[in-house]
């Protein structure tokens, strides 16, 4: 199975996400903004960083990026998509998924090992979770604040869309606590927390971000 | 100044030449006279102003060390062949480079960016994150890692609240989005900094060997390529007016001397150049940093064996109104210069361009040996360039021992009131426990990206930063930097080497074998006596260190002139070392975890007080000498615990130093929430002191660790018969809540969790 990982000027953690999809025994290829092209992958990840230096709104630029151009319609026909932290707010500003993530309630870049429960376990890249599992997954960014008008979170909730929730404490002023949310369809997933910086031993809190890249691999050899 | 430099004709060499009579404004630039008389001599003529902007930007202290060279030699002396060997590029390049086997190298420096960050903190530690990242760049590495070793006035002063919390988003801001993981640093608070904050940044680069890039301008012909964002005002004059002049309270504001950074350009900057290295298409590199343009093309000239010529016209600008001087005087950020090979310019172009990053051809290397700068077709330099770049005056500064300094060590700590009962143990501990320097500094931490590139095995607060170099092997590097100038205010030789031997010991704590030193040396102003004594003791102090300990000073950075009117800072000689191991999966984590593990106390406790954060915290105090420095015993201690973690004997190591045992204890504890008791009366009989001195003196060579209990016969054989004293203190308990010294007191988890943690958020927020 083919993971394409993104790179945008300014993309961060682009080669973490490509450690942790050879960690899994996915084949890892890398794409490049510039260029509309997927090269045939099975998923692809939106790396966390900050995409052309997110002067502006983040991911309000990326979402523009030649690469996009294939990405939508492929995620809208059913490709896997993971967006981690950039990559969540370029979902967002592609509208692949709904809401909008804003600077963060204290005003500060903010790096903690964070809890979460996974809230929805059926989507393209939890279905190694178990629903009300608690995890530890690298949380850190400056504009992590998960915000949406009120039907559409009441919306989410109904229909499962909200796939993690921070535990213990809510660390940025996220609405109702939301780390992660999918679409309707459940193949694409963004989330704030970094699960490719927990997939090591002795090179992060834990291995909870493990499961996210064998949940896509065992989707797709099932599939 | 104005008047000569906006002038609208452009003052050529040939106009130099023709008259001879200009006033020209030397003393505004920050030259002395017999300096200005010194570059007529050198130019035959007096200097055009685009000359003289170019000398007094590198002739000002921060560029020439103009105060600082002729210690130097310090380094040299007391350099063996053996320390030698690791050392793959030395002092003199923008950054060392160590061998750490393997085919691995690695390059770290430091560097101060003291005086923007005061007038402009946000952008002031931003850039000098950015500056430290270039250097390192420019050695053909990719950067791996940063710290920042930061120091403020009082925590509780108005002032604080402005520069700290910039500081800290600057530091954050900038290195969070080039990528790089923060792994370490310091926060230390101290009067003394009040007017003078210390903004000190560390980075660590890794190579293959056989890529080591050099700043040198060589082979006629070749294209000197400047490349990265476009050439703006800022900056400029930044290096003479701010970093070599002390701030007089009621002076001018000086904020447009500050540069502003653009992280974004230069993470691209960063991907651009390793892609350009892994091409071949660099002949020679160089980073603009202090003294742009001045300093990036005098210094490729004059490391290379020819001349070069430039044509200024060709810049990018930001600001189409600038004028040759200002240009050549800008230090406007995310900018390199690249010596290229003619046939692989197109490559290298294309490299650029991928990265949409902007590269202009501003001249080549000639058979002269002249730097020849044009502007639209006229001379406006022609100058040696060895003059400019490594000509500079230097300075033998009159020094002398202070006079108060015999007073300053008779007042020792003896006299101070001591606390006698258990009680009063306790209270003291959770009062140094929530003290300024002490404290949990997460609040400063959180704001840093400790995990990105996805190899950091520790960061703070363990005692050591380390992060994987290699993926397949795991062998990787830890750096640790540290001063307290507090003692190097008792005694700046011994205040020196306390700094080296902590970051060693912190280090080897780690598990990692020390190999080589960085320092950031603060100083007051140079122009006085007795600062210059201070500085030169410091110097002796780390490089006769050194020595003993075998490993080499690969560069570093001055920084002088940290005083407001005469009130110089404490001398503070901050010390990185760094270290290697073959797999850093084995490093030794500072805290423990698992219950029923032995707790063992590696070392001998004298009655060290003196210049202490007990003394400090409960007293106000500070007076006498500080703790004795022997260096034989941190080796030796260093190759325990280097051993003990590659053979698995030992499953956390925490160093003793800043508030002693007590501190470290509960540091050890509140790690991961584990419990501890410990049982001091027989090491403090062993040692012929009390119990209070056991917890909070100071003295160094000590460490504790958590011993599993099935290793412990091999570690207690293997102290024994290395003749490391040691001393069994206690047990890992999770049945204790806290930490329990028997016979004296308990103390909460929750209770030690509280004072450690609430102290900075109580000033700053959440």
């Amino acid at each position: 199975m083919k993971v394409g990982v993104v790179t945008f000027p300014g993309s961060l953690d682009d080669r973490d996400a490509l450690r942790a999809v050879r960690a899994v025994g996915a084949e890892p290829v890398s794409l490049w903004h510039g260029d509309a092209d997927l090269k045939g992958v099975d998923a692809v990840i939106l790396p966390g960083g900050f995409s052309y230096g997110d002067y502006l709104r983040c991911g309000a630029i990326a979402r523009f990026a030649p690469v996009m151009d294939a990405l939508v319609p492929a995620a809208q026909g059913g490709l896997p998509v993971l967006g981690i932290c950039n990559g969540f707010q370029v979902l967002c500003e592609s509208h692949l998924l709904p809401g909008a993530l804003i600077r963060n309630d204290h005003r500060k870049f903010n790096c903690v090992d964070q809890r979460l429960v996974v809230e929805n376990a059926s989507t393209a890249w939890t279905s190694d979770f178990e629903a009300g599992q608690e995890i530890t997954i690298v949380l850190k960014n400056g504009e992590g604040g998960y915000v949406a008008d009120e039907a559409t979170l009441d919306r989410l909730e109904g229909e499962g869309q909200v796939v993690f929730r921070y535990a213990a404490s809510n660390p940025n002023g996220s609405y109702r606590d939301i780390a992660g949310v999918t679409n309707e369809r459940g193949n694409v997933v963004g989330l704030m927390p970094h699960p490719e910086h927990c997939i090591e031993d002795g090179y992060g809190p834990s291995l909870d971000g493990l499961p996210f890249f064998t949940s896509v691999l065992r989707q797709a050899v099932s599939a | 100044m104005t008047q000569q430099l906006n002038r609208p004709a452009v003052d050529t060499v040939e106009h130099a030449a023709t008259t001879p009579d200009v006033d020209q404004p030397w003393a505004e630039l920050g030259l002395k006279a017999d300096e200005y008389a010194n570059i007529r001599e050198i130019v035959g003529r007096r200097p055009t102003s685009a000359e003289l902007a170019m000398y007094s930007v590198m002739w000002s202290e921060h560029c020439s060390y103009k105060s600082s060279k002729v210690h130097f030699k310090l380094w040299g002396e007391n350099t063996t062949d053996e320390m030698r060997e690791k050392l793959l590029v030395g002092i003199g390049e923008n950054a060392g480079v160590v061998d750490i086997g393997e085919g691995w190298a690695v390059t770290f420096k430091a560097e101060s960016h003291n005086h923007p960050s005061y007038v402009e903190p946000y952008q002031g530690a931003a850039t000098g994150v950015g500056g430290i990242v270039r250097d390192i760049m420019s050695m053909g590495a990719r950067p791996i890692a940063v710290m920042d070793p930061l120091r403020f006035g009082n925590l509780h002063h108005p002032d604080t609240q402005r520069v700290l919390p910039g500081v800290v988003a600057g530091v954050g801001g900038y290195g969070n989005c080039l990528g790089l993981p923060n792994i370490g640093g310091e926060v230390v608070f101290d009067d003394c900094y009040q007017g003078n904050p210390l903004v000190n940044a560390l980075c660590v680069g890794a190579m293959r060997t056989s890529d080591i890039h050099l700043a040198k301008a060589s082979g006629v012909g070749n294209k000197v390529v400047l490349f990265g964002a476009k050439t703006g005002g800022d900056g400029i004059g930044g290096v003479s007016v701010l970093a070599s002049e002390t701030f007089d309270e009621g002076g001018p504001t000086k904020r447009p001397a500050v540069q502003v950074g653009d992280p974004f350009a230069e993470k691209v900057l960063i991907e651009c150049c390793l892609d350009l290295y892994k091409a071949g298409v660099v002949d020679g590199i160089q980073d603009l940093g202090g003294a742009g343009l001045s300093c990036a093309t005098s210094e490729l000239a004059s490391n290379g064996d020819g001349g070069m010529q430039i044509e200024l016209d060709r810049v990018p600008l930001r600001d189409a109104s600038l004028r040759p001087e200002e240009i050549l005087m800008s230090e406007s950020q995310e900018r390199m210069m690249a010596v290229v090979h003619p046939e692989r310019l197109e490559e290298f172009l294309a490299i650029t361009d991928r990265w949409d990053v902007e590269a202009t051809v501003l001249g080549e290397v000639t058979d002269g040996d002249r730097l020849v700068i044009t502007w639209h077709g006229d001379v406006i330099v022609d100058v040696p360039p060895r003059s400019v770049a490594h000509e500079g005056p230097t300075y033998q500064r009159p020094l002398e021992r202070p006079a108060y300094l015999d007073a300053l060590q008779e007042n020792g700590t003896r006299t101070l009131a001591k606390p006698s009962t258990g009680d009063a143990l306790r209270a003291d501990l959770l009062t140094l426990l929530a003290s300024p320097n002490l404290c949990d500094k997460s609040w400063v931490t959180d704001q840093y990206d400790r995990y990105v590139m996805g190899n950091t095995a520790l960061a703070m607060p363990d005692d050591a930063g380390v992060v994987r170099v290699d993926e397949e092997t795991g062998r990787g590097v830890a750096v640790s930097t540290d001063c307290n100038g507090r003692f190097a205010k008792l005694d700046p030789y011994a205040g020196a080497q306390l700094a080296l031997a902590e970051s060693y010991r912190n280090v080897a704590t780690s598990g990692a074998t020390p190999l080589a030193v960085t320092d950031c040396l603060n100083f007051g102003s140079p122009e006085d006596p007795g600062v210059m004594w201070q500085f030169r003791e410091a110097i002796r102090g780390i490089a006769e260190g050194c020595k003993t300990l075998g490993i080499p000073v690969t560069g570093g950075n001055v920084s002088f002139y940290n005083q407001t009117g005469d009130v110089a800072i404490h001398p503070t000689p901050v010390i990185g070392v760094l270290g290697v191991m073959d797999d850093v999966a084995r490093r030794t984590p500072s805290g423990w975890r698992t219950p029923g593990q032995v707790i063992y106390l590696l070392g001998t406790t004298r009655d060290e007080l003196d210049g202490g954060e007990w003394a400090n915290v409960v007293h106000g105090h500070l007076g006498g000498h500080p703790p004795v420095v022997d260096l034989a015993a941190e080796q030796l201690l260093g190759e325990i615990l280097v051993n003990a973690s590659r053979d698995g004997l030992v499953d956390a190591a925490h160093d003793l130093s800043d508030g002693g045992l007590a501190i470290a204890l509960a540091e050890a504890t509140l790690r991961h929430g584990v419990g501890a008791r410990v049982w001091l009366d027989d090491v403090a009989a062993r040692d012929g002191i009390d119990v209070f001195t056991t917890l909070f003196s100071e003295s160094t060579a000590r460490a504790i660790v958590a011993v599993p209990r099935s290793e412990e016969v091999r570690f207690t054989d293997m102290c024994t018969a290395r003749g490391q004293v040691h001393a069994r203190i206690g047990v890992v308990d999770d049945q204790t809540d806290g930490l329990d010294v028997q016979g004296q007191f308990t103390v909460s988890l929750e209770e030690l969790r509280r004072a450690h943690q609430d102290t900075l958020p109580a000033v700053f927020g959440r």
